[in-house]
């Protein structure tokens, strides 16, 4: 099998989580920055709609680093996806495969399903709750909590830092109350 | 390159943020280039390893695959081990800076806020980062969702000080 081969099909995790982690310490090192994206939304509002609160008065342009970052990482989904494509489509746990079959979702060729995640959807209840609300609660909960998954579950446990590990367990805690508990009934809706 | 004086922003930069930017050198903008290289192998990663696929985070949260236990265990690791090696080495930043890593406070936000984005990560199958690299695959769709997660961030900032902390 070829490199190019080998890289256009889905890495493992072994893979992919230590080069998840080897952002932590290049990030350091090039420029003594704590790796952390959720920043970044409240950089643009800084930015862009500061509008005299004080949490956004601040230099956002010193932050603009993590902007040029989440930058970065669109490109580099679009060049994955066009320049190193798996030409398969994802393969899932048979047992959600049946759970989502319920909800008429079968197609599996997005990284996120395109019969729930499209424009038509958007101005259905059920497209309002996942779309717009489910966008809205990422952004005021990782600022409520100071952080996401990647300055608090990478960054901060990289740092033995125990709020990070409670944050955390949150994330996960809410994560399995919507999934098991709450999305079952927006998906029927 | 000039050294700025003093970190006076540091106070309202640091507010409910673990990210800050703790150099205190200024650069020319395309200093900035390399964050953007950088993050642009993030993205590759999170598109290949299907760490942004809505699946994968579905199947974590119903424990039907081990795959992003992995990931983030790994990571986890991995960054464990190199900033022990960073203290250890005492590695200075390519600029010659001593590395610094800023203690975070608890604060009840770490529980309540923790929570809401748990929920709000199980539905959209993305965390911040994912969701710039999902409109990149092409779901172009998911612009909907961050602009509704910078309308998130917003509010918690309009209403930061009536909220428990």
């Amino acid at each position: 099998m070829s490199i190019l081969e080998l890289i256009k099909h889905p890495w493992p995790w072994y893979v992919a989580g230590p080069l998840i982690g080897l952002t932590v310490p290049v990030l350091l090192i090039i420029g003594n920055k704590a790796f952390g994206i959720s920043s970044s939304l409240r950089h643009l509002c800084a930015a862009c709609f500061p509008a005299n609160i004080p949490f956004f008065k601040y230099d956002w342009k010193k932050e603009i680093w993590n902007l040029f970052f989440v930058l970065g990482i669109f490109l580099g989904a679009v060049i994955a996806v066009n320049l190193l494509a798996d030409l398969e489509p994802i393969k899932i746990n048979a047992k959600l495969a049946r759970d989502l079959a319920v909800y008429g979702i079968t197609d599996y060729s997005g990284m996120v399903p395109n019969q729930l995640f499209n424009w038509q959807n958007l101005l259905s209840v059920k497209g309002l709750l996942m779309m717009v609300l489910g966008g809205f609660l990422v952004g005021f909960g990782t600022r409520y909590a100071g952080g996401c998954t990647s300055s608090h579950s990478i960054m901060g446990l990289s740092t033995l830092q125990w709020p990070s590990l409670v944050a955390t367990i949150c994330f996960m805690v809410g994560g399995f109350i919507m999934s098991n508990l709450i999305l079952p009934f927006i998906l029927s809706l | 390159m000039q050294t700025t004086d003093t970190n006076t922003d540091f106070q309202v930069r640091s507010l409910d943020a673990i990210c800050v930017n703790e150099s205190c050198l200024t650069h020319k903008w395309y200093h900035n280039i390399k964050y953007m290289i950088v993050g642009l192998a993030f993205g590759i990663v999170f598109v290949k390893a299907e760490i942004i696929s809505w699946f994968r985070i579905q199947e974590m949260f119903r424990l039907q695959s081990f795959h992003m236990y992995g990931v983030i265990g790994s990571a986890v690791v991995t960054g464990i081990i190199s900033v022990w090696l960073i203290k250890k080495m005492n590695v200075k930043t390519i600029y010659g800076e001593a590395i610094t890593i800023h203690p975070k406070a608890f604060n009840k936000g770490q529980i309540y806020g923790g929570l809401l984005f748990g929920l709000g990560w199980a539905i959209t199958g993305a965390c911040p980062g994912p969701l710039y690299a999902q409109i990149g695959s092409g779901a172009y769709v998911i612009v909907i969702t961050l602009l509704s997660a910078i309308a998130g961030t917003w509010v918690y900032g309009y209403f930061r000080e009536k909220l428990p902390h």
